[in-house]
């Protein structure tokens, strides 16, 4: 190697050690490799040398050329771990901090409760259907065997705007509407609002209920306790044990009410059972032939079973929730409880 | 109804406990309400006779007694009531005895007296919740005996909530048929005396109104001592039934009401003028009922009369002025069969419900009164003493529905309830429930009996085999039905994806009353005609909303009453309105937001949510429908004239409102921040567009700035509508990204940036051809909006 060329790999390496960042690096890099740079002028040097000369004295000046070229490397990879560090250590950041934008809401719990009571019908081809909520008396009554001068309509505490005009007290007159308007089989669920004149604790003068109901040849009890059994137990995703009570409602016959063993306290008996273990949940029964008659469905040919069951009762009982007035004053803080 | 389980089980007493009984009434569809202890727990209370007294020496109300408890020796009882006396019995707690509320009898000393237990009152005994005195027994109550089984205190009442169709169980003879039945055991029924006809003295009756009243017994009972004491069995069975003894005479017709179902009635005979006529009311007839109630007649109401007046109202409530009382020494005693439909609503139409109203609305036995009759008159004389004169009946033989036969098909048994029964078991479950079986070749001829009102069709004897079967051990049928491929509506946007999305934009759901104040009503729109309930439960809830925004307000200013500040709620529910045509009943999806625009939150500057940032949240539940709706400025009363929208589709329709509630309102409303309303017509709203593909240009597109300048009244959608509606091909959108209104802008103009989106399916679109069109866009800009570009 010529003394130039030994001085000028020195030189460099001795450059190299004092660079301590990538901006001095690469003017390093450009003072000896650059166009310009020595050990570029170096090999255009060789082009006055002969040709043997020429590939002797190149080996040479490759081969300081790489020892730079490979330091210069050694001290790039240096210098970027060390930019990186530190870019690293000043971009850290509290992760522990809360995330910024649009917060999300959620569903009132009746509706919650209205949708999982639809989804599960609705997984077996029940269709929902919605109805008027300032109902006739036709429709509300009459037409499901409730008469005028019926002891049961003093059940109903009913919300009146004229003699033949109520807001509905019930979901069953969809039913009326229905089978008004479609012919077997139909397998339906109506929910809803519905109206009572009554307002205390554990009343409020609305409500929401499910009506649902199914009309199909050979329709019998057997498949009503089936389908409320099954629904039952899919609701409380629990194998809850159900009992049903004869009962009387005027549109249906056989009828009978459903409790549920206590979901508080496993039917053990608590202050939300009355000590008796069991919690009424819904009424239902095989649909009462003078239903039928009313909206000329053949009760020979035809038969069918209807239920109904109260929403925010339902809501009451999964959630836990111990006063019903509270569904409708929303306050967002019992509100946000579902989100 | 509640009873007494000693009373029940003297007519039928299987071998089960209270607990079973109950379970066994509720599961036969006589559901039990409450079982309650008869008496409240105490002990060591036996019957005492005060022998002798004397007064205390050193306290004026103290005597110190002597009584016999059936012992040996009689105890010393130091006694401070006013009514004790010698030859007195009382129920004496014994040393030793628990009175209820865990109170001990110890012996004591008093002021020097030694008292070896205490005299009780019936407060002490917990069986009154007042006392004046000690509890007085009967002469012949036996010293010594337990006071509990002495008054049948070891039992328990039962309350049971009976459906309407079960009248017949509104008796203690009814439940005890009913046990009998579900025990398949034998019950005794009430022996009845025939009274002797001690004289032949008789009112006159004449029925009118013979289809309400089908039959009508009564009689005089002469010489009877209204001031006697009911005893105290019949007492305490009334008491545990929940009745007042109200005297001899009123307590004997509840006590006959109680045991047999029949109501009846006793009219003070010297109060009658002439002869007793059923009939029905003349208009503007009135009646003082019992309970000093005026009621003003008409011809729908039936009445008992004499000659001058209406007495009582038939089946319902005796009337005050023939009332019996302490002086009354002859009675008329009516027992009648009203039927269900005369008197069938009738009560609630007063106001009224009656022991009486509810029993007949719901049916009693037509053949029962002879036998209530003779009962009551038994009863009467036993207790009151009199003599019973001859029974007056008239029965419309024509007017008494006789019990119609009902066929039973073997074959629906199965068909209703999924299980098929052996004929033996039928005819067994409707001879024990009372009905007359003739076994047919496909079926059964059954005849009800006369205290079923319920059985009218098959489908009740069905239930009656369900009931006495048991629900529960008739089958469960899997899901196994008949399915069908529902059809997925794509033109319908589902209401509930809406809801997920405003949910997911920060709103909660909320559910609001839909009848509301009509101030609030009113205040919010003015205009609009509301419908009004006839019987609200509050002024608060008496007219129909008009809009879902009164229910949002309300609820928002029960939350920022409550610290919150930050309100973002929406609705789904109907709206009522009036229109020519009648109600109209749409259903609505409204919204409220008010206080800040985010969640207070670092590193963002906090600001108030303002209309865009509302109509934002609107906009975006159109992309899911995919509808171009036009937002123009519009009025609406409730909105600040500014800052209001409506919301209109493609077709011209509108499918909602959108503002800033008018300041107006805040104030008047209670709001001290701006709040931001929007209401939507579901039907319109939920109209989705199906998408129908366009092929992907491979071309770029290329994007041009503009600012224009304009004058204010020219809104951005104006703007962007012009050149929408240029019918250039290769323009494919264009965004608004700044207005500017201020330095180097005239004072009624403002200036608009612009960006156009362009692109060619075929090619790239060059310099040229981009210039192009945006001069031509420029120009129609200038002639259509009078538009300036900004230098």
């Amino acid at each position: 190697m010529s003394a130039i060329l030994e001085e000028i790999l020195a030189q460099a390496l001795q450059e190299l050690a004092t660079v301590n960042d990538l901006n001095q690096l690469d003017k390093v890099r450009v003072h000896f490799l650059g166009k310009k740079g020595l050990f570029t002028l170096q090999m255009k040097e060789l082009g006055s040398l002969d040709p043997e000369q020429r590939r002797f004295a190149g080996q040479i000046i490759n081969q300081a050329k790489d020892q730079f070229q490979q330091q210069l490397e050694a001290c790039k990879a240096r210098l970027e771990n060390i930019a990186l560090t530190a870019r690293l250590a000043s971009e850290r950041i509290d992760v522990t901090l809360p995330g910024r934008g649009q917060s999300v809401a959620g569903l009132h719990p009746v509706t919650t409760t209205l949708r999982r009571i639809s989804r599960i019908f609705g997984s077996v081809g029940f269709k929902v259907v919605e109805g008027p909520e300032i109902e006739d008396d036709y429709h509300n009554f009459e037409a499901l065997n409730i008469p005028s001068s019926h002891p049961a309509r003093a059940m109903h505490d009913t919300f009146y705007f004229d003699a033949h005009t109520v807001l509905r007290t019930h979901t069953s007159p969809v039913q009326i509407r229905v089978m008004e308007s479609e012919k077997p089989p139909l397998k339906v669920i109506a929910p809803g609002r519905v109206y009572r004149c009554d307002s205390d604790i554990t009343h409020t003068p609305m409500f929401h209920q499910v009506e649902g109901f199914l009309v199909d040849t050979d329709v019998s009890f057997a498949d009503l306790k089936g389908v409320v059994y099954e629904f039952l137990r899919a609701f409380f995703e629990k194998d809850i044990q159900v009992r049903f009570r004869p009962s009387y409602f005027p549109f249906t016959e056989p009828s009978a009410e459903v409790d549920i063993e206590c979901v508080m306290c496993n039917g053990e008996g608590c202050r939300v059972c009355s000590q008796t273990g069991w919690l009424e949940v819904m009424g239902c029964g095989m649909i009462h032939p003078e239903v039928f008659n009313a909206v000329n469905i053949d009760s020979e040919h035809y038969s069918g079973f209807a239920f109904g069951m109260g929403v925010e009762r339902l809501a009451m009982l999964r959630y836990g929730i111990n006063d019903l007035r509270l569904f409708f004053e929303n306050d967002l803080k019992f509100l946000e409880q579902f989100n | 109804m509640q009873i007494s389980e000693a009373w029940l089980r003297s007519y039928v007493n299987p071998a089960i406990s209270t607990e079973e009984l109950v379970e066994q009434l509720t599961m036969a569809g006589l559901e039990v309400d409450s079982v309650e202890p008869a008496a409240a727990k105490f002990s060591g209370v036996v019957i005492g006779e005060v022998l002798s007294m004397q007064q205390h020496p050193d306290a004026d109300r103290l005597r110190v007694c002597q009584v016999a408890v059936g012992e040996a020796e009689p105890l010393q009882i130091v006694c401070g009531a006013s009514n004790v006396r010698v030859g007195l019995k009382i129920p004496a707690a014994l040393i030793g005895a628990v009175l209820p509320g865990d109170f001990k009898i110890k012996k004591s000393t008093l002021r020097g007296e030694e008292s070896f237990g205490m005299l009780c009152s019936e407060k002490e005994l917990g069986l009154a919740s007042d006392a004046n005195g000690l509890m007085e027994l009967a002469s012949d109550a036996p010293v010594g005996v337990d006071i509990r089984d002495y008054l049948s205190l070891n039992d328990t009442i039962i309350e049971v909530d009976l459906t309407p169709n079960r009248a017949d169980c509104l008796c203690v003879e009814g439940l005890a048929r009913e046990v009998a039945v579900l025990n398949k055991t034998e019950w005794l029924t009430t022996q009845v005396e025939i009274a002797p006809i001690s004289h032949q003295d008789v009112l006159a009756v004449s029925v009118e109104a013979t289809e309400a009243c089908p039959r009508y017994l009564g009689r005089l009972i002469k010489g009877v001592n209204a001031q006697a004491v009911t005893p105290h069995w019949m007492q305490e069975r009334l008491r545990r039934s929940g009745l007042r003894s109200l005297g001899p005479l009123v307590d004997v017709t509840n006590y006959v009401l109680l045991e047999l179902g029949q109501p009846l009635h006793v009219f003070d005979a010297e109060k009658l003028s002439g002869n007793i006529t059923v009939r029905w009311a003349k208009t503007d007839e009135c009646v003082t009922l019992l309970n000093n109630q005026v009621i003003k007649l008409d011809n729908e109401a039936l009445v008992i009369a004499d000659d001058k007046k209406a007495l009582a109202l038939a089946g319902i409530m005796g009337g005050s002025d023939s009332a019996v009382n302490d002086e009354t020494q002859s009675v008329f005693l009516e027992c009648a069969f009203f039927a269900p439909q005369a008197i069938a609503g009738k009560a609630r139409r007063y106001g009224l419900h009656t022991d009486s109203s509810h029993r007949f609305e719901r049916g009693v036995d037509a053949t029962l009164q002879t036998r209530a009759i003779e009962r009551a008159t038994q009863l009467l004389i036993n207790v009151a003493g009199g003599g019973a004169g001859p029974i007056t009946e008239l029965t419309t033989r024509a007017a008494l529905t006789e019990r119609k036969v009902v066929f039973l098909r073997r074959q629906r048994i199965e068909k209703t309830l999924g299980i098929a029964l052996a004929d033996e078991h039928v005819v067994d479950i409707f001879q024990r429930l009372g009905m007359s079986v003739q076994t047919q070749m496909d079926g059964w001829q059954i005849i009800p009996p006369g205290f079923r009102f319920d059985i009218a069709i098959e489908a009740d004897l069905i239930e009656e085999i369900a009931r006495i079967y048991g629900y529960n051990n008739l089958p469960n049928n899997s899901l196994l039905m008949r399915s069908e491929l529902s059809p997925a509506t794509e033109a319908m946007l589902d209401i509930d994806r809406v809801k997920d999305l405003l949910v997911d934009r920060g709103y909660q759901e909320a559910i609001t009353y839909s009848f509301v104040d009509e101030d609030i009503q009113k205040t919010i729109a003015p205009e609009t005609e509301v419908i009004r309930l006839k019987n609200p439960i509050s002024t608060e809830m008496a007219v129909m909303r008009t809009t879902l925004w009164c229910g949002l307000l309300k609820a928002a200013l029960y939350n920022t009453n409550r610290q919150q500040n930050r309100v973002r709620l929406f609705e789904s529910g109907l709206r009522f309105t009036i229109e020519d045509d009648g109600i109209h009943q749409q259903k609505m999806l409204a919204g409220l937001v008010l206080g800040a625009a985010y969640t207070e939150q670092w590193g963002e500057k906090a600001r108030k949510v303002d209309f865009f940032d509302c109509k934002a949240d609107i906009e975006a539940i159109f992309v899911l429908t995919g509808c171009q709706v036009k937002f123009s400025s519009a009025q609406q009363s409730a909105l600040h004239p500014g800052q209001t929208a409506e919301i209109l589709s493609p077709h011209g329709e509108r499918i909602g409102w959108i503002g800033m509630l008018h300041p107006n309102l805040e104030k008047k409303l209670g709001f001290d921040s701006q709040v931001f309303l929007f209401e939507l017509d579901q039907n319109l709203l939920l109209n989705k567009h199906i998408p129908v593909f366009n092929p992907l240009s491979k071309y770029p597109s290329v994007r041009r700035d503009l600012a224009l300048i304009v004058k204010e009244d020219i809104s951005a959608s104006e703007l962007i509508n012009c050149i929408k509606g240029s019918a250039e091909p290769n323009l494919q959108d264009v965004i608004v990204f700044d207005i500017f209104r201020g330095k180097g802008i005239e004072e009624d103009s403002k200036s608009v940036a612009l960006s156009l989106i362009m692109q060619d399916d075929t090619q790239t679109l060059t310099d040229t051809e981009v210039d192009a069109i945006v001069s031509r866009l420029l120009t129609l800009l200038t002639n259509e909006k009078n538009a300036k570009l900004r230098d």
